[in-house]
């Protein structure tokens, strides 16, 4: 199209026109609708926060982290859910870190892309990416719980299976860190005389670190706050004992969560709200965490 | 060092090997993601299988009466009670996540300044990391009593309503579905967007007539997404619409999702070999086919419409 017929067209084609007073208006109501659209997920996480706040405050003391579940509202406290979420996670993050920056390297690193099976290996970890977390649940029910495992509801079942659940956040995450890194960083070391190995070793790793711990760190705060696959497994049961190693039985603070909140006694509730309390401060200080390391050492490279 | 010049150093054969092993080692790690998928496919299955050679397939896919762990002479099952409330739930949870989501994902790509962006995705990521059982927590005892019981037109409101669980989970995959929008439409070359600004186009034409259409084929795999997301919630289910399956349309009521009815399940620790025990294992088998459509369908719709812009 030319100039000459751009100029010629009649006003009501192009898309301008004149600024009438109905489109000043309408663009202004635009603006004022989609800006409700965030003001809804503020104003929902800030009423979520106070209610949680005013209805657990009068529990929030020392003695419910240190006093054990009780079937007494007055004296219930935390304590073996905490120690056992500490377990759970603990074990999830030192399996699921290896497991998940191992495949993250093979796939970015080594595989080539026109494989059959590495192709497979991709839309897999998409897939499961995307499975709800009960049907992990089920998983582990079926072939570690009971099956071919007969682990039992302990400490080693739930956190194998929260490794599993979050293994495809961690593989996705470290992934993007590792592709991050320049080609010539790699080309560099390579024309150096380094193997390949030596160049993923000393220079591709390091240069992705900060990437795969706040990638990693996000997914292991998502391990911490998972309830659904731990309905099936065990989690629920009261459990006055700390977990002593992985054959122990054990509860978590979101599940413990969920038994107060669903007592018939409203005064449980009391204590579940000051245990969301104790939940989301531990969540909060981890993403904190996880976004100061992106600022601090994000690389534009 | 003195050897033969053709051959391969000792230490160069050395490097060679550790490369060998590493390679392979790294490749088995990553063949556990696919063990775990056939893991899944086998445990649920087997069960699931031994499930409709007891109760005939007819029953389980027409019956509109849901009571699996009742005795064995009162026990139903007839799938559409958890089938209609998963639809419920799950249709009240996109209601709220599409059009905030989108809404938010217009103001964050092309309304807000970088000093606001810089605040509010933060925020939306902090609200996206809560723990569903916390979220369910508020929908029981804040968004049910608080909101829809006092608000609710028709009929008396109980303690647990698929309307307080559906506007919460729609909260909870809000961040989500706004995060992938925004990236859809950041992903829109800038070119575009300069064009139409340039003919003169406002800012709300821009977003609604160049960054939407252009952005489209990512935005519907978002809301797909996000539909599978909303079907596979379970612990704000289980909290907030109870564990009642009812054959019903009425947001007002508690009902039973899919996912809520495996968690009921499963906290009652069924025996090995039960009926009970099998139906978790049908049940999930459904709901995993149904997500795994919808993922794979995402993923579909994200490489076959792709507008490719160079």
């Amino acid at each position: 199209m030319t100039t000459a017929e751009v100029a010629a067209r009649p006003e009501s084609q192009t898309l301008s026109g004149r600024i009438t007073s109905g489109r000043r208006l309408r663009d202004a109501a635009f603006r004022v609708l989609i800006m409700l659209s965030v003001a809804v997920a503020l104003i929902t996480l800030f009423a979520l926060l106070m209610d949680a706040f005013m209805t657990g405050r009068p529990r929030l003391n020392g003695d419910l982290i240190r006093n054990m579940p009780s079937a007494r509202p007055a004296r219930a406290g935390l304590q073996s859910a905490i120690f056992g979420s500490l377990w759970c996670v603990g074990i999830t993050a030192a399996l699921s870190l290896p497991l998940g920056v191992g495949t993250a390297v093979y796939l970015e690193e080594f595989a080539r892309r026109d494989r059959w099976y590495v192709r497979l290996i991709e839309l897999n970890i998409q897939n499961l990416a995307g499975v709800p977390s009960v049907v992990f649940g089920i998983l582990g029910l079926a072939f570690i719980a009971r099956g071919p495992l007969s682990w039992g509801f302990t400490v080693g079942t739930g956190a194998l299976v929260l490794t599993i659940l979050v293994l495809p956040t961690v593989i996705i995450a470290s992934r993007e860190a590792i592709r991050a890194v320049p080609p010539s960083l790699r080309e560099g070391s390579l024309a150096l005389g380094a193997t390949q190995w030596q160049t993923i070793w000393r220079q591709v790793l390091p240069a992705s670190v900060p990437g795969i711990a706040t990638g990693s760190i996000l997914s292991v705060s998502r391990a911490l706050g998972e309830s659904a696959p731990l309905l099936l497994l065990g989690a629920l049961t009261f459990v006055t004992f700390n977990p002593t190693g992985l054959d122990s039985g054990y509860t978590v603070l979101p599940l413990l969560i969920f038994k107060y909140a669903s007592d018939a006694k409203a005064e449980f509730h009391v204590v579940a709200a000051a245990a969301i309390i104790v939940l989301l401060v531990v969540l909060l200080a981890l993403n904190t965490t996880a976004i100061l390391l992106r600022n601090r050492f994000q690389k534009r490279w | 060092m003195v050897g033969d010049p053709l051959l391969p150093s000792p230490h160069l054969r050395r490097r060679r090997r550790v490369e060998r092993v590493v390679r392979r080692g790294l490749a088995l790690t990553a063949s556990i993601s696919v063990v775990v998928t056939v893991a899944i496919a086998l445990s649920l299955l087997r069960p699931a299988i031994d499930f409709f050679r007891e109760i005939p397939i007819g029953e389980f896919f027409t019956g509109t009466e849901w009571s699996p762990l009742f005795s064995p002479s009162q026990r139903q099952f007839g799938v559409w009670p958890l089938l209609t409330g998963t639809l419920l739930v799950m249709g009240i949870a996109i209601l709220v996540a599409v059009p905030f989501g989108l809404g938010a994902a217009v103001y964050l790509s092309q309304y807000a300044s970088p000093r606001v962006r810089g605040i509010i995705k933060p925020v939306l990521e902090i609200l996206a990391g809560i723990p569903t059982v916390v979220l369910g927590f508020f929908a029981l005892y804040f968004v049910n009593p608080e909101i829809v019981q006092r608000f609710w037109p028709v009929g008396r409101v109980g303690t647990f309503s698929a309307l307080a669980a559906g506007l919460v989970i729609g909260i909870a995959i809000l961040p989500t579905m706004a995060s992938l929008a925004e990236d859809a439409m950041t992903a829109v070359p800038v070119s575009l967007r300069d064009g139409a600004i340039a003919l003169g186009a406002t800012r709300r034409e821009v977003s609604t007539k160049v960054i939407f259409p252009a952005a489209l084929s990512g935005i519907v795999a978002a809301i797909v997404l996000a539909l599978s997301r909303a079907i596979g919630e379970t612990t704000i289910a289980l909290m907030a619409a109870g564990s009642n399956p009812r054959f019903t349309a009425d947001p007002g009521q508690g009902v039973q999702t899919m996912a809520s009815f495996i968690g009921f399940a499963g906290i009652g620790d069924q025996p090995t070999g039960s009926t009970g025990y099998k139906t978790i294992f049908a049940v999930g088998t459904l709901l995993f086919l149904i997500t795994f459509f919808l993922n794979m369908l995402s993923v579909r719709i994200v490489r076959r419409f792709r507008e490719a812009y160079e």
